[in-house]
């Protein structure tokens, strides 16, 4: 289907599933007991997932199948945040154009950074990506946030392009040419697709269950759907196979008549373009944009949900974005009230004890958590989750004499 | 003239001058082999030729145009192919892939922007890897993870990718270094027929003295950097100089 084949076909039918009844499966907690504190079907959060999901799949086109470790892709997510927040101010509310010019100038920045970063191979590469990422954010939080249009004028350029450390935000001065200035009762308008309101939703009650569908999920979670697609389309193109090449022996593909350099700039420009189409979908849910989504503890967070999942492998990077996400917003809310609750049938001393325990990774803690994981994965499932789950799927399929490749690594599926 | 004219090539790494003045014509569709002792440049001189290190000195012409200055990716597809001293080849792809790779190369040149076109859709390239991959003897090994195969099958891997590109000189280092009595057979037997098939020019760089004599129809003996003598295999057994400054040295001798 779709020029897929039919094991593509199953994984895209299967993420495309999870993703339409995430709203449900997020949720299986009823509202007020004590584990709804373990739901993430709200759209705030799923919206999270699947642009994450977006950031770490480009990211994966990348380091997945070139090898090439950049440690500045934050800054292609903050200039297509930047993008995105100049198109809602210039010219109307429509998400379409604006993710347009978020690709669009991403693509352009990539092609430059690029360029000039693909002189040189391994931690040389990485190091001067990451330069350009700070030197990136030191331009949005400073430079480019200098009053433009002169101290006499009040006008769009008075805080810059970038309008520094508060962030680029949407005023009712902001001209909006194809779009209303000013929505009724004088409030700036949100962002919508012909019309749609990003964050309009409607809530279902089944029971104690709270179900909420917004029009923003779903519009993240097709694109997301779409960026998947064409990731598989990738991975499984001839240009994705120079990339795997290019990472198993170099060497050998410049003496076979083929030149790696273009190769390598398209992977990073289209890798730049899904990380520029992530950030305009965070200025679409919510129209703000500041510096320190370009930050290199951002850059950084792609490579951990990357690896957590699986570098190379289709699935893993959407998985990676999903579980660090999930504990990002779900472990750092747990206080020790809540711990409270759930131990209150220890006794006392215990309590207090397994209490204490497990204070420390949760709340802030919830990075020493991650870390931890993230140490237990690539320790022992240098595959990440992805290959975590081909080990359970082979525990049952022990019964039956295996008929595959003895280790299934020779193709990066799943 | 031949196929290859290299022309007082010298090369220097800091004080050691690992090639002299280097003068060599290889005929085409010969087999011409280079030998000489450990150290003596062989692998610099391909090295050369194939792009990888620019001489000093001296000049390398191609079928009539100047290879010096050009990447290696662009000299192989002027049609130079080489074979490395350990075999090369794509560890993580599969056996069919690796031999899709060459003939993408030899088909749609250095870089091509059809990005996302099914690659198994693409019948003409399938066809051919798969044809290529009958002509080696590997069909079977099509879908193996060319890693795990044993060296002498990575190195007949390796001669069929550079085959697949059809080049007009094939350069091999040392094919049989490292490899026992039985795949060192085989290689001869291979590449003997591949020069029966086709009209290609080999230039084999070989220690083994055995390989050397089975396929060479014109051998130069390279030693410090500077050709001694070129002849054909008859002489070259007899040549005193060549006795003294090489097959009398080493174990290999036939
Ligand atoms: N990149 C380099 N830098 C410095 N010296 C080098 C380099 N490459 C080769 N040499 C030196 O040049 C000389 C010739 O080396 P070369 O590898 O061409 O010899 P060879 O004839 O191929 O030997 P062998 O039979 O051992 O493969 C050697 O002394 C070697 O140490
Ligand atoms: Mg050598």
């Amino acid at each position: 289907m779709l020029g897929l084949n039919k094991k593509d076909t199953y994984l895209l039918l299967l993420v495309a599933g999870l993703v339409i009844f995430a709203p449900f499966l997020l949720n299986p907690f009823p509202e007020g007991s004590a584990m709804a504190q373990f739901n993430a079907g709200y759209p705030d959060l799923m919206q999270r997932f699947v642009i994450f999901g977006v950031f770490a799949i480009g990211f994966n086109i990348l380091f997945g199948l070139t090898g090439y470790l950049s440690f500045g892709h934050a800054a292609f997510l903050g200039v297509g945040s930047y993008a995105a927040m100049w198109m809602f101010k210039l010219f109307g509310m429509n998400v379409l154009p604006a993710l347009g010019l978020s690709i669009l100038t991403s693509g352009l920045f990539a092609v430059l950074i690029g360029y000039i970063s693909l002189r040189r191979s391994g931690i040389y590469f990485s190091i001067l990506t990451l330069a350009f990422a700070m030197m990136s954010y030191s331009l949005a939080y400073s430079v480019l946030a200098t009053d433009m249009d002169g101290p006499d004028r009040q006008g769009l350029l008075q805080k810059g392009l970038t309008g520094g450390e508060t962030g680029l935000q949407l005023t009712l001065e902001d001209p909006r040419i194809f779009g209303q200035q000013t929505a009724g009762e004088g409030n700036i308008p949100v962002p919508n697709i012909f019309g749609l309101e990003m964050r309009s939703a409607v809530e279902m009650n089944v029971g104690d269950w709270v179900f909420t569908f917004s029009v923003g999920y779903y519009f993240a979670a097709l694109v997301m759907l779409l960026s998947f697609y064409l990731s598989i389309r990738i991975f499984r193109s001839p240009f994705g196979m120079m990339l795997r090449a290019i990472k198993s022996n170099q060497h050998r593909l410049n003496y076979t008549g083929l030149n790696a350099k273009p190769y390598m700039l398209a992977a990073f420009v289209v890798s730049g373009m899904y990380a520029g189409l992530a950030g305009g979908l965070m200025a679409s849910m919510d129209p703000l944009a500041g510096p320190e989504r370009m930050f290199w503890t951002a850059s950084g967070e792609v490579v951990l949900m990357t690896i957590l999942g699986g570098v190379g492998t289709l699935i893993g990077p959407v998985l990676g974005a999903g579980a660090i996400k999930y504990m990002e917003n779900i472990l750092s809310k747990i206080n020790s009230d809540i711990l409270h609750t759930w131990f209150a049938f220890l006794p006392d001393g215990l309590e207090d004890f397994v209490i204490t325990l497990i204070y420390p990774f949760i709340g802030k803690g919830w990075h020493l958590t991650l870390g931890l994981i993230f140490m237990a994965v690539v320790i022992f499932l240098p595959g990440g989750l992805v290959e975590g789950g081909q080990r359970i799927a082979r525990l049952f399929k022990r019964k039956k004499p295996s008929t595959k490749t003895p280790d299934g690594k020779t193709t990066p599926a799943e | 003239m031949g196929i290859l004219e290299v022309k007082n090539v010298g090369k220097r790494f800091g004080g050691l001058q690992a090639l002299g003045d280097v003068n060599l014509s290889v005929a085409e569709n010969s087999v011409h082999a280079i030998i000489g002792p450990n150290g003596a440049g062989k692998s610099t001189l391909l090295n050369v030729l194939v792009g990888k290190l620019i001489p000093d000195t001296g000049s390398v012409m191609f079928d009539g145009q100047s290879v010096l200055g050009r990447k290696p990716f662009e000299i192989n597809q002027m049609g130079i192919s080489r074979v490395f001293q350990t075999p090369e080849i794509f560890g993580d792809l599969s056996v069919l892939e690796n031999m899709m790779i060459p003939c993408f190369a030899k088909r749609d040149g250095s870089f091509t922007a059809n990005a996302i076109i099914n690659m198994m859709k693409d019948k003409e390239i399938v066809e051919r890897a798969e044809q290529m991959l009958e002509e080696m003897n590997m069909a079977d090994a099509r879908d193996d993870n060319a890693a795990t195969m044993s060296r002498g099958n990575k190195r007949r891997l390796e001669i069929g990718m550079c085959l697949a590109q059809e080049p007009r000189l094939l350069l091999l280092d040392e094919p049989t270094a490292g490899m026992a009595r039985a795949d060192t057979n085989n290689t001869i037997d291979l590449l003997k027929q591949i020069k029966e098939e086709r009209d290609i020019t080999i230039s084999i760089i070989e220690h083994d003295m055995h390989v050397v004599f089975s396929l060479a129809e014109r051998i130069t003996v390279l030693a410090q950097g500077t050709p001694l003598v070129e002849d054909t295999p008859d002489n070259i057994k007899g040549h005193p100089k060549v006795r003294e400054a090489y097959l009398g040295e080493s174990q290999d001798a036939a």
